[in-house]
């Protein structure tokens, strides 16, 4: 996987677990949607290391700090454009 | 306490420099129906929340709130960051630009500054969601309004995306209040303390119970 590519699939997981999640506060009893929440957080926890080993560091005080620099303060921050991607319309 | 990630909910690439568009869209940052008042809406109101599903709604949604006011910083600058002076004036952002340049600054379309007066936390849980459901439907009126006054596809995918989640949020506020108001309408025991001249030998200091 590209930059790009685990850029775009880590947005698709967690947009799904935000989703999720939103719906199990209502539905704390939904076992359908546990299970579905539980394998969308681990394939994105995965994903998430190798974001972060690759791209960089997503948070201030969570992430290990691979070099001997300080990763977290480097360009580009989310509000910049090459920290995005463009959504490809066939993709959607 | 809050965790920040660093990037945004969803993707904003913004080719097209459009500072007529970006003074209309920094409503949804620091305007009536903006996304910094409903987080901050949300995150007060859940200190007097009283069912689980109601406080881990609130928390949750109004740290949604937050990556979306990101959302909107982030389309705000990109559509000024490369404005030149002349663009500026056409574009009639020259009375935003005497006051902010080009930073973000929390204000409605027609330049009021972001006030705490446009929520409320009432202590109420089912005023408060209420209110929620009501202010998530003013936020959808919002966006429509602002994907009417824009063509441009890099700027609509993030507002529809917006949008969709003010829908969302409705569903699952109106969900909470149905939990609400089952759980005060629930029948509960209700225990009082026995009067101290039925303590027996025990103290009867009120502080020693």
């Amino acid at each position: 996987m590209n930059k790009e590519q685990i850029m775009k699939r880590l947005a698709v997981l967690d947009f799904i677990a935000v989703d999720l999640q939103l719906y199990l506060d209502t539905h704390p009893e939904d076992m359908e949607a546990i299970d579905k929440y539980n394998s969308v957080i681990k394939e994105a926890d995965m994903l998430r290391m190798k974001y972060e080993e690759i791209i960089g560091p997503l948070y201030s005080f969570r992430s290990s700090n691979n070099g001997d620099t300080f990763k977290w303060i480097d360009d580009p921050w989310p509000w910049q454009p090459s920290a995005n991607f463009e959504i490809n319309e066939e993709e959607n | 306490m809050w965790i920040y990630e660093k990037k945004l909910e969803f993707p904003i690439k913004i080719k097209k420099t459009d500072p007529a568009l970006a003074k209309v869209i920094i409503s949804q940052f620091g305007g009536p129906d903006g996304e910094l008042a409903a987080s901050l809406r949300y995150i007060s109101q859940r200190f007097a929340a009283v069912t689980p599903e109601s406080k881990a709604t609130l928390s949750d949604i109004g740290t949604e709130e937050l990556a979306h006011l990101e959302m909107i910083g982030t389309m705000c600058r990109q559509l000024t960051a490369d404005a030149n002076i002349d663009e500026i004036k056409k574009a009639g952002f020259d009375a935003y630009y005497v006051d902010h340049g080009l930073g973000v600054y929390p204000a409605s379309a027609s330049g009021v500054p972001f006030t705490a007066a446009y929520l409320q936390s009432k202590g109420d849980p089912i005023t408060d969601l209420y209110e929620d459901m009501a202010a998530e439907q003013k936020a959808r009126s919002t966006y429509e309004y602002l994907m009417n006054l824009t063509d441009d596809p890099d700027v609509l995918e993030p507002l529809r995306f917006l949008r969709e989640r003010e829908i969302v949020h409705f569903q699952r506020f109106g969900e909470a209040l149905q939990n609400v108001k089952a759980y005060m309408d629930s029948k509960r025991q209700f225990v009082i303390d026995k009067p101290d001249y039925m303590n027996g030998n025990k103290s009867k200091c009120m502080k020693c119970r």
